[in-house]
């Protein structure tokens, strides 16, 4: 299910959506493979549902075009269109039954009333409310009325699902819970899947690929792991997971001086004019165990505060004491039994050479630490 | 990986969303509707303005006779006394509604339903009931018109206590809904704060009603203003625009100057709707959904007070009501007071008849239907056709226009537009399709604007799923929208039977002798010097129009129950 063996399902080239004077998508262009389960993912406002409602003919593009299986949408209204959609407020139908929501899109299908039946029971089946089908919304949880609509969406087999943040109105404990549940129905069924969500875990957990929006624009796709080790932009590295942002300058091939020390960066050329630049580490990636003065890009740095998290202490740590150095590393607890690791105290840590990302000067470093 | 044979258009030109054959029909529907409003409303109206500037033969004078109406000092002093008497009623009605809202959403007294039940008594009556009430109580012969200090009930003060009563429940259902939308948490704030009782008041209460109150005070001038029964009953001399409409147009067939003081009496009508409707937005906009209720607490000396003005406003109503019902049914008023039905034997009265009776059953129950589903299947298409943003815009404008049209402008309007011999629509004229009409037009506006407020609290996204679900829009209309939409539908429909058969001001001017109405049965009936039976008549509207109530209840309570078993869990 990689991207390069399946065949493309999905594409949107160019896509722009203006509201008035606004522009909610500025040229944004995708791919989607089939049988892929990709999320959209990014803060609040950057347009996730702008696009998935303009992929399901819901609020169409201004300008851009859309094709899917091969065949041109762009202008097409949802009902000549093929998918399946499942809102945030699960938009169920009150006042019919479990059983008549699912069976909703079959019966105007003009298929027979035992077909109907046993599809219904299928699906009921499939989402794991064989017993439910009687009740009324109202009288389900926030999460069986998740599993309905889901269910009521796949009840005509189309090509293509759409999720616009499915989970986020329940609590945490469901929402892990169906994050698998979703997963492994999509797997089962092969069904190419579009999810929106503003919550990284979600994303990281439950995509194949995940496609990173900010202000309209796409600013990474990529696997989960791609996306999380190699993020592509100061943006991405900082709304995914934990990420320190130190100033920097270059010098010379693959390497970086940071507070006086030259480090070793893995893959990054850059030339040695000594220019600003902006050096990331996840405080996960610092090495703390065993590392001295003599070490590969080693540095050290004096705890300034310690954070306790329950598996490890998240310490901040500064540099030289420049505030403008400052940067955060996990330590295990025995750790800092080992070291007696406190306040004020000076440590070595070191920044591993393939763990190190660097990116051109950031003029906005909004949301960096 | 575009292949040849897909025609993309080029990148960077517009994408023009294709129109489904759905979108065409709900289109199509929508206009439907709209042209309806434009027939019999927008057309109308425009010629009743044109025939303001026309002479009888309809030859073109300019404004010759609006300078006749400024310079008849009779015509125009009736703008002042209009004037006054609305402000005064506005002035006493708004005060003592707001205190009656209080009193039922603010304090701890008992029977608070039953004092709502009474208040909102007059809504079942045509204006003409509480003004034929007064005339047994202070009128010459009245039981207590020593009350008034000899002053004369026909006049100012006879026509102000009457509006005052038929407005008090509209008036009251404003404040109450204002009311109703308190957020405990300012008055929790008030109180850690130390704010006592009366600067709670004027610190969170006043401010939260505050549109409502402006809202309360227009819609109340706007019914006095345009209100055609009490002065009519209680006038005397007192000329009021509403009144001379209907002198000029029956008494002297001055077509022309009926149709002046018509545009004169339209122009405080809407500029009072405008108003209303500013002040309606800003309310709204106070509401936050995470308002918390507000639960008042006993306070013995507080409640005792709001329930002793409630039993003094009840008691006002009651004996109204009381009075006309004992003099319908006294043998001869004031000499002999026992029971007799003689005045309910309508055929052999001047101007009455037990048909009229019938014609407004019919007449609400062809309103009831057609104008819910035509009301309820407008505000939908408007809510939620695709696209299509100027249609939308001007059916919606069109929806709210009828609000800012007095009934008597409207009826005078139709008499120019459907008398007209050229026009195709004259058919109608002098017809019950054609009382039907006027009256669904003339009640449009609330009636739309509940259908809106219900389909705005459905899940916006349920015909996104059903097209996705490739199932047609109006399957899924009849199917979702209009079951769970029902409660607000039954009460669209029981709005417009009341008011279909409580209504004068349009009508009158309308019927014909095969088509005459209880209401102007009784206006005419109290003309001819029968008050009695003209009270008889009136306690048969109210009579009818409270049973149909009970039994729109009942039923609604049983069919909710059947079809929406899904709202209990
Ligand atoms: N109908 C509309 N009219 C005007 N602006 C709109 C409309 N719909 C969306 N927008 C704007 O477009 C931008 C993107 O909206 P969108 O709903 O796609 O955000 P989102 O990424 O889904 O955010 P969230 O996570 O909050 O759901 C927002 O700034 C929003 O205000
Ligand atoms: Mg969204």
């Amino acid at each position: 299910m990689t991207a390069t063996t399946s065949s493309l399902y999905l594409k949107a080239e160019k896509l722009v959506k203006k509201f008035g004077n606004f522009t909610a998508l500025n040229d944004v262009s995708l791919e989607i493979f089939e049988s892929e389960f990709v999320c959209f993912l990014g803060p609040s406002g950057c347009g996730k549902t702008t696009l998935l409602r303009a992929i399901a003919g819901l609020d169409i593009q201004t300008t851009g075009t859309i094709e899917q299986a091969g065949k041109d949408i762009s202008a097409l209204p949802p009902s000549e269109r093929d998918f399946g959609i499942v809102f945030q407020s699960y938009a169920l139908f009150p006042n019919l039954t479990v059983h008549r929501n699912v069976a909703y899109g079959l019966e105007n299908k003009g298929m027979l009333k035992p077909d109907i039946e046993a599809r219904v029971m299928e699906l009921l089946e499939l989402v794991g409310l064989p017993d439910q089908g009687d009740k009324y919304s109202a009288q389900l949880s926030g999460g069986q009325q998740q599993r309905v609509a889901l269910a009521r969406a796949l009840a005509t087999s189309p090509g293509l699902l759409l999720l616009d943040e499915p989970l986020s109105a329940l609590d945490a404990k469901v929402r892990s819970h169906l994050r698998h549940e979703i997963k492994a129905l999509q797997h089962k069924i092969g069904i190419t899947t579009i999810m929106v969500t503003h919550d990284q875990e979600e994303a990281l957990t439950m995509a194949d690929r995940i496609v990173v929006m900010n202000h309209g624009v796409i600013e990474q796709v990529g696997t989960p792991n791609e996306i999380y080790d190699h993020p592509a932009s100061p943006f991405v590295a900082d709304f995914i997971g934990t990420m320190n942002f130190l100033d920097g300058q270059t010098a010379g091939d693959n390497c970086v001086a940071l507070g006086g020390v030259n480090m070793r960066v893995d893959g990054t050329q850059q030339a040695d004019d000594s220019s600003e630049i902006t050096v990331c580490i996840r405080p996960e990636d610092v090495a703390t165990r065993g590392v001295d003065a003599n070490s590969e890009n080693a540095i050290e740095a004096t705890v300034a505060e310690l954070e306790f998290l329950g598996s490890v202490h998240r310490a901040t740590l500064d540099i030289n004491g420049d505030r403008a150095l400052r940067f955060r590393a996990d330590f295990s607890a025995n750790l800092m039994r080992d070291h007696a690791i406190a306040q004020g105290k000076s440590v070595h840590v070191a920044f591993p050479p393939d763990r190190l990302h660097v990116f051109g000067d950031l003029t906005d470093k909004a949301g960096a630490p | 990986m575009i292949t040849p044979s897909i025609k993309a258009p080029p990148l960077g030109t517009a994408i023009k969303p294709k129109v489904s054959g759905e979108d065409w029909i709900m289109r199509v529907v929508l206009i439907g509707i709209a042209l309806y409003l434009l027939i019999t409303m927008v057309f109308p109206l425009y010629a009743i303005l044109s025939k303001s500037f026309q002479t009888d033969k309809g030859v073109f004078i300019g404004l010759d006779n609006y300078i006749k109406f400024f310079s008849t000092p009779a015509l125009f002093w009736s703008i002042q006394n209009s004037f006054f008497v609305t402000i005064i009623t506005c002035l006493i009605v708004v005060p003592v509604a707001f205190t009656f809202a209080y009193a039922l959403t603010r304090s701890c007294m008992p029977f608070k339903s039953l004092f709502k039940g009474i208040a909102l008594i007059p809504i079942l009556m045509p204006s003409l009931l509480p003004a034929i009430a007064l005339v047994y109580l202070f009128g010459a012969q009245g039981l207590i018109k020593g009350a008034l200090l000899g002053h004369d009930l026909y006049g100012p003060i006879g026509i102000i206590i009457g509006e005052s009563i038929y407005v008090f429940p509209h008036v009251l259902t404003i404040m109450l809904i204002a009311m109703s939308t308190a957020d405990a948490r300012l008055y929790e704030a008030a109180q850690v704060l130390g704010a006592g009782k009366i600067k709670t008041f004027f610190t969170v209460t006043l401010p939260g009603v505050r549109y409502g109150l402006v809202s309360a005070f227009f819609v109340c001038f706007t019914l006095v203003i345009t209100d055609f029964g009490v002065p009519k009953v209680l006038g005397g001399k007192f000329n009021m625009l509403a009144t001379d409409i209907y002198k000029q147009v029956v008494g002297r067939l001055d077509f022309e100057m009926g149709a002046v003081v018509g545009m004169v009496l339209l122009i405080p009508a809407v500029f009072a709707f405008f108003a209303d409707r500013i002040a309606q937005r800003r309310q709204v906009a106070l509401l936050s959904s995470r308002a918390v209720p507000y639960e008042p607490k006993p306070t013995p000396a507080f409640d005792m007070a709001m329930l002793t003005f409630c039993i003094v406003i009840g008691a006002i109503i009651l004996a109204v009501l009381g009075t006309a019902c004992f003099a319908s049914f006294a043998k001869f008023w004031p000499y002999n007071l026992s029971f007799s039905l003689n005045h309910y034997d309508f055929d052999l009265m001047d101007g009455g008849s037990w048909d009229s009776f019938f014609n407004t059953l019919e007449l609400a129950a062809w309103t009831a239907v057609i104008g819910t589903a035509a009301v309820f299947s407008g505000a939908y298409l408007v809510e939620k056709t695709k696209g299509f943003e100027t249609g939308r815009g001007i059916m919606q404008f069109l929806c709210m226009i009828p609000m800012a049209v007095p009934g008597l402008v409207l009826g005078l309007a139709y008499i120019f537009f459907f008398n007209n011999p050229g026009n195709p629509f004259g058919i109608l004229y002098h017809t019950m399709p054609i009382l039907v009409i006027c009256t669904i037009t003339h009640f449009y506006t609330v009636a739309h604007l509940t259908a809106v407020t219900a389909l705005k609290q459905m899940d916006p996204e349920f015909e996104a799923v059903s097209s996705s679900l490739k199932v047609p829009f109006y399957r899924t209309f009849f199917r979702v929208t209009v079951p769970v939409c029902l409660p607000a539908i039954l009460d669209i429909s029981m709005y417009l039977f009341v008011n279909a058969m409580t209504t004068v001001s349009a009508v009158v001017f309308l019927y014909s002798p095969d088509t005459a109405l209880a209401s102007v049965a009784m206006l005419n009936m109290d003309d001819a010097g029968d008050t009695a039976p003209a009270a008889a008549m009136g306690m048969l509207i109210v009579g009818t129009a409270a049973g149909v109530r009970l039994v729109h209840t009942i039923l609604s309570r049983g069919l909710l129950r059947r079809t929406q078993a899904w709202r209990y869990r």
